[in-house]
């Protein structure tokens, strides 16, 4: 039988999720032979080739692209897991949530303090049909695609994201010490 | 500034810098001043020698206080569900059309602020409204027109009351506009009484007999949770230490209740009685009316009616005539806060702090008010406890159900034609109830206001008791052209804002409840998303620290059991998943501001 396929993204998080996942150790070896990496940072692969079993991600949308990105994941993965606290409500990014974009983008490219004093009137808001649209808030993912699985946490313990995956792969029952659930 | 700091002085001197009375001294300087600012704040701690986050932490608390100007005339008109089924958004647009201003703001002249509030009290009455704490009941476009026009001639609030209600409405010390709309009179309450009469004989006993009596009559208490009063006495009267407090409890919040108003206005002394009563039977030589902030019309006429009490012997030293019996009582008035009326919270507000809840134990009858032990009761349930020992608890116990002894106030509104209080004995059907105050038309009453439960036809035949259908008193009929999503939604709203915020579940899942059922009432919902709301009731009421919490899914909860056929119109049977999400309503602020034309498409 061939090894499950994961892949991984990281959308408005800030890679902690991923650090956290590298934080497995030596489980590292055991995780390249439990599965096969597709699209994700992990092997840098780009884009979706084929049907992935699970897809893994990390941070809510604050953007156009992280919701074009997520609907490619579920399109492209059978499961979909928010990992990590930024993809389960928002996270730290969604602390602007409560203030309209408008005020946001002009105290961060117009009027901030590490705008350059010289150069205030100069500054505009970045306008490139290049970029990605800013979302209005930042969502957490269930609210734009179907999620199938949470891991809590920010980020979530190494031990939590190993047992989670191992679980789902081998079909095991997931057994985790109440420690590792509990945040404070 | 000079004269703010002056202000600020006399306010604080008023009350001898006691920390206890800061919500009194807020209330004034918000009366003065007409806000609570960020300086005046700093002031008030510097002043009482307190931190200024305690001080702006009870300013922020409050419905009543604000750090913004509320207006010279502070307008708060209930937008509570039964207000709405009155047409409380029509008088809105009434108000923003005279005054020049929309809800939520002040008027450019600063003269006239507009506000909502939770529920005020006058379910019987809607729309109502309170402008500078006096009383506006049964609005219409008409009376608003009449009343700005009065606000903006200067008229003081109190002088544009043109029409008084009846009884003690029209008593010197109240003049307001107010009807007690007393529908039937039960043998308990609104029996003759005459003031003086159950003190005297309470004291004619030991405070243990007195406890008895009360033990015998198997009174529960009559603000929601039930606890019989005798037993609490007892607890109180055996917890060790000298001094102990009785406290009334007078927040009466519960959306859709009333009867502690018309308690207040036709029958204070019965209640006043009560808790002294109370007093010695637990051994207090104080107690405290906590009397809500909406209920301020009623503060002079009270006070008035308790120094007529010490004049006839009833309070004060040797009070009802016992020798070394020294009994008087106080009143502290909120300001605004729904979670107040929860005992532990109603005794942090009385000390002059956040109205936030207790970790329990300890209870109130070991460590309540100012760590002493405290028996906190309804005002109903004073009421009960005069007439108690007047007749005798066994009297008493022959009226209503097994669990449920005595008759109870309650407050009828919603869509029926006679509104109002009703004493009914415990045991009463539904169904009877809708017959009497004609409301037969009704196909849901919301049984214990939002935080009880919503009852469909096929239950009318169920008994209002604790045996069966329990409540504080709240009965909201709901009639066939509602639609019951909007009133659940309204009450959703009203937990989601009283929520006091200190623990998560109750925080946060108040309103992830509160935005799925929008989803679904958006016609976004799925399967899935009524299994989720079922799954985050449970939780929420089973994690959460007080009663507020433990309660709060409840128009949810039980509509979802007992209506569920409205959620599954609303759904889209047979889908996995649907979106509320919209890219171009999302991208629309962002793209104005950066000067670009949104490409929903491309991206
Ligand atoms: C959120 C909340 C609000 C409450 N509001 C009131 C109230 O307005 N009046 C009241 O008597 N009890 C209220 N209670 C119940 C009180 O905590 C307490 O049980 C009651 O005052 C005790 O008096 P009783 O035994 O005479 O009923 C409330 C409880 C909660 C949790
Ligand atoms: S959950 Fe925490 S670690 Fe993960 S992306 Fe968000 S901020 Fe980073
Ligand atoms: S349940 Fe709600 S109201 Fe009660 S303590 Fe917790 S947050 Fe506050």
């Amino acid at each position: 039988m061939s090894k499950p396929v994961v892949a991984t993204t990281s959308l408005a998080g800030c890679f902690g999720c991923h650090m956290s996942l590298l934080d497995i150790d030596d489980r590292i070896l055991q995780l390249i032979d439990l599965v096969e990496f597709h699209k994700s940072p992990v092997d840098d692969i780009k884009t979706f080739s084929k049907m992935c079993d699970i897809g893994i991600i990390e941070g809510g949308c604050c953007n156009s692209e992280n919701v074009h990105v997520l609907q490619d994941f579920r399109k492209n993965c059978k499961i979909l897991i928010s990992l990590g606290e930024c993809a389960i409500m928002g996270g730290l990014p969604a602390m602007r949530n409560g203030i309209p974009v408008k005020e946001c983008l002009e105290e961060g490219y117009l009027d901030g303090p590490t705008v350059d004093e010289n150069k205030k009137g100069a500054r505009i808001i970045p306008n490139d049909e290049e970029l990605p649209m800013i979302l209005d808030k930042v969502y957490p993912c269930h609210e734009i695609v179907k999620v199938d699985y949470f891991i809590p946490g920010c980020p979530p313990r190494a031990d939590l994201i190993w047992e989670a995956l191992v679980a789902l792969v081998t079909g095991n029952e997931l057994k985790i010490p109440y420690e590792v659930l509990k945040f404070d | 500034m000079g004269n703010m700091s002056e202000v600020v002085k006399k306010c604080v001197n008023n009350y001898q810098k006691d920390p206890a009375r800061m919500l009194d001294v807020i209330r004034d300087v918000q009366a003065e001043l007409g806000q609570v600012s960020d300086a005046a704040i700093s002031e008030i701690a510097g002043q009482m020698n307190v931190s200024s986050v305690d001080v702006e932490g009870v300013v922020t608390f409050y419905h009543f206080f604000s750090k913004d100007p509320v207006g010279q005339y502070s307008v708060y008109l209930n937008n509570s569900a039964v207000s709405v089924m009155m047409g409380c958004y029509e008088i809105a647009k009434a108000f923003e059309k005279e005054a020049g201003c929309k809800f939520g703001e002040v008027s450019s002249d600063g003269k006239i602020g507009l506000h909502y509030t939770a529920d005020i009290g006058m379910n019987d009455q809607e729309p109502a409204a309170i402008i500078n704490g006096v009383i506006f009941t049964s609005l219409t476009a008409d009376k608003v027109k009449a009343i700005v026009a009065d606000m903006k001639s200067g008229k003081a609030a109190r002088d544009i009351v043109k029409e008084f209600g009846d009884g003690k409405n029209q008593s010197e010390l109240i003049k307001s506009m107010v009807k007690n709309n007393i529908q039937k009179k039960g043998a308990v309450l609104f029996a003759p009484f005459s003031p003086g009469s159950a003190l005297n004989k309470a004291v004619s006993m030991t405070p243990d007999e007195v406890i008895e009596q009360m033990k015998i009559s198997n009174l529960r208490g009559r603000g929601g949770a039930g606890f019989p009063t005798g037993m609490k006495w007892d607890y109180t009267r055996q917890s060790p230490g000298e001094k102990k407090y009785i406290v009334c409890n007078g927040d009466e919040g519960e959306p859709g209740t009333f009867k502690d108003r018309v308690i207040f206005t036709e029958i204070p002394e019965m209640m006043f009685e009560g808790m002294a009563i109370g007093g010695y039977a637990i051994g207090a030589d104080e107690g405290l009316l906590y009397l809500r902030g909406e209920y301020m019309y009623l503060k002079t006429y009270l006070e008035d009616v308790l120094s007529k009490m010490r004049q006839a012997g009833t309070l004060g030293k040797n009070a009802g005539g016992k020798q070394g019996f020294n009994f008087d009582i106080k009143i502290k008035m909120g300001a605004g806060a729904y979670v107040c009326g929860e005992e532990s919270a109603l005794i942090e507000s009385a000390e002059g702090k956040r109205g936030e809840p207790r970790n329990r134990p300890p209870f109130p009858a070991q460590r309540g008010y100012m760590g002493k032990p405290t028996s906190v009761n309804n005002v109903e349930s004073f009421c009960s406890a005069s007439r108690i020992i007047l007749e005798g608890g066994e009297w008493f116990a022959k009226m209503g159900t097994a669990q449920s002894r005595g008759t109870k106030l309650l407050s009828v509104s919603g869509d029926c034609k006679k509104p109002g209080i009703y004493e009914i004995e415990f045991g009463t059907t539904i169904q009877t109830l809708l017959e009497e105050c004609e409301g037969r038309t009704a196909k849901a009453v919301q049984v214990g206001g939002p935080s009880g439960s919503c009852v469909d036809k096929t239950k009318f035949g169920q008994r209002i008791c604790y045996d069966d259908l329990a409540t504080g008193g709240s009965i909201i009929v709901i009639g066939q052209d509602r639609d019951i999503l909007q009133v659940v939604h309204n009450f959703m709203e009203f937990f989601e804002e009283e929520s006091c915020g200190w623990c998560t579940p109750c925080r946060v899942g108040n309103q992830l409840l509160l935005h799925k059922l929008e989803k679904v009432m958006h016609g976004h919902g799925t399967e899935a998303d009524l299994k989720d709301m079922e799954q985050w009731c449970v939780t929420v009421k089973s994690m959460s620290r007080c009663g507020l919490g433990q309660t709060s899914p409840n128009p949810i909860y039980t509509t979802l059991k007992n209506f569920r056929g409205i959620y599954e119109a609303k759904i889209q049977k047979g889908k996995d998943f649907v979106s509320e999400f919209d890219m171009a309503a999302a991208v629309k602020d962002s793209c104005a501001v950066a000067g670009r034309k949104p490409n929903v498409e491309g991206h």
